[in-house]
């Protein structure tokens, strides 16, 4: 087991009066794929987007308990929201291209961060790309329009987005969810690849995709964490009833 | 039976459906009969270009009133789109929900104030404003701006607005997931993308502000001539049917009506454009 990099400690989630998450505690470990899966609704989503604070959008959300990254609380008060962003990357279940040329997109997050030569952005850029397997797709036309770009290639780009800030943490939800298999596979390969440099959570589209992809595995069901283990464990022989009826497809 | 009844209000609705195009149509195809042969007889460019309109001596050139709408209307966008598109942001993005539930019909009840209020109002406080303040006889381009740009609030904030929120949310979290400020998720990301709903509510702002009549009369002052500052009084082309028709006669009448269709060709462009600017959108994108 390596350090950890997320602890969730007893964290809860409401929504107005409505609470999403229940006294969750968690260690995420750093350099490994995390699924956290379960069924529609269970408050995976709201679980990622409290690692970011990006719920903070949304009036009358509250969160209780501690989040540590790096034994650091981002709810502190010292704790500069755009940082943690750019620290804790994430990407959507719909591709969210901004409004501008590749080159700008994935330049933008560097830009903010201060960069400005064309080389060193030129550099970012290239790389980043390379990471998220769309380097090759797109080198030649830099400058059109990221809209141009098909659902998966438009998906890579952000990720590749992602990945030109640095950050330490990856967030990913559904990242598969509108691609096609051929897509989904350069995802599911180049996020082998990212592991080693960064911390990935991700919500997988379906139960064979966590098997495939992820070092550790949490099962959620209405907010609560249920059980958590290795990808072996939890998908081949989980202990809990429920998680086992929800794998086998017995659930409801 | 069921059948027929269908087929009945299926019949009344094209029939009711119909008698309103055609009356549409009757009355475009009377303006351009009533109109066109003037401005044959002119001649397009002296009519539309001439400086003089006086029609006791049969000259009938409309360029001034084009400058008067061109200039009030030009000034009604100045001072109308920033305010607007400013306000729709913040209705859209700052405002919380009690608020922007008191103001969005407080801003419906804002276009349906009839015109000749706003025009009333404008006289009596605007242009005394103007006159005291500022000079001139306060009978304006610049009182008719303003009214104007109150005038065509409505239709620019409520537009932008609802080009604002039916953007994907996905849209400015993607932004904001980045490490970008709210601000700066609104102005690189937000904006460009509701860009083409923005400019169609500036277009039909526009258009509307060329179309109004009432208001414009009693704020601008009427003269003929071409305006030389802000603070001169100017007549527009909607207005000089509005306060010409009552007694024009002949050529004079004809005149009215060829001002007419130069009215409705720009009123038509504006339109086309606005239509096209949204249309654009919805196939830009997916
Ligand atoms: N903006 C919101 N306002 C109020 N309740 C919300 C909001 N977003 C989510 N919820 C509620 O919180 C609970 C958890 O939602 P969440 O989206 O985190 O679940 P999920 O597991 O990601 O679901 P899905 O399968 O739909 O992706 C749900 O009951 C949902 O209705
Ligand atoms: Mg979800």
């Amino acid at each position: 087991m390596t350090d950890t990099k997320i602890k969730i400690e007893n964290l809860s989630f409401f929504y107005g009066k409505k609470q999403a998450i229940n006294d969750f505690s968690l260690d995420i470990p750093k350099n490994r794929i995390m699924s956290v899966f379960g069924p529609a609704k269970s408050g995976i989503t709201t679980l990622l987007r409290s690692l970011n604070r990006l719920y903070e959008l949304i009036p009358d959300t509250r969160a209780e308990g501690r989040i540590l990254i790096d034994n650091e609380d981002i709810h502190a008060p010292s704790v500069s929201l755009t940082q943690l962003r750019r620290r804790v990357g994430m990407v959507f279940d719909v591709p969210t291209p901004l409004p501008m040329s590749i080159f700008d997109n994935m330049a933008y997050g560097p830009r903010l961060s201060g960069i400005k030569r064309r080389s060193e952005l030129e550099g970012i850029v290239e790389q980043s790309l390379k990471m998220a397997a769309l380097w090759e797709d797109v080198c030649d036309r830099l400058d059109t329009p990221a809209a141009s770009l098909s659902g998966g290639q438009q998906q890579r780009l952000c990720m590749a987005r992602v990945l030109a800030l640095k950050p330490e943490v990856i967030l990913l939800d559904r990242p598969c969810s509108g691609l096609d298999p051929i897509s989904t596979a350069k995802i599911e390969e180049s996020l082998q690849e990212l592991k080693k440099q960064f911390t990935i959570v991700i919500a997988p589209h379906n139960i064979q995709q966590g098997g495939r992809i992820s070092d550790r595995a949490v099962f959620m069901l209405s907010g609560n964490l249920i059980e958590e283990g290795t990808a072996e464990e939890i998908f081949a022989n989980p202990t809990d009833k429920r998680t086992a009826d929800y794998i086998t497809g017995r659930f409801g | 039976m069921k059948d027929f009844k269908e087929k009945l209000s299926g019949r009344i609705f094209f029939v009711l459906a119909l008698s309103s195009i055609s009356v549409l149509a009757l009355i475009t195809v009377f303006i351009l009969i009533k109109g066109t042969p003037l401005i044959a007889e002119v001649g397009l460019k002296d009519f539309i270009f001439g400086m003089t309109w006086a029609p006791g001596r049969g000259e009938f050139g409309i360029f001034p009133m084009i400058a008067g709408s061109v200039s009030v209307t030009f000034g009604a966008a100045v001072i109308g789109v920033p305010i607007g598109i400013c306000c729709s942001i913040f209705l859209a993005e700052f405002a919380p929900a009690w608020l922007s539930k008191i103001f969005r019909p407080v801003i419906q009840l804002l276009a349906g104030i009839p015109s000749v209020v706003y025009g009333f109002w404008g006289m009596i406080f605007v242009v005394p404003l103007i006159r005291d303040y500022l000079g001139g006889p306060g009978l304006s381009i610049l009182a008719g701006s303003i009214i104007l740009a109150i005038m065509i609030l409505p239709t620019v904030i409520s537009i932008s607005e609802v080009s604002i929120l039916a953007l994907p949310r996905q849209y400015k979290e993607g932004a904001l997931a980045l490490g970008m400020t709210h601000w700066q998720a609104i102005y690189s990301v937000v904006l460009p993308s509701a860009k083409s709903g923005i400019v169609a509510s500036v277009v039909l702002g526009i258009g509307r502000a060329v179309g109004e009549t009432m208001a414009v009369i009693m704020v601008l002052g009427n003269a003929v001539a071409l305006p030389e500052s802000i603070l001169d009084p100017v007549r527009t082309l909607t207005t000089n049917i509005g306060i010409e028709m009552g007694y024009a006669e002949g050529a004079h009448e004809q005149a009215l009506f060829a001002t007419g269709i130069v009215l409705f060709v720009v009123i038509m462009i504006i339109n086309g454009l606005a239509q096209y600017i949204t249309r654009d959108k919805n196939k830009g994108r997916r």
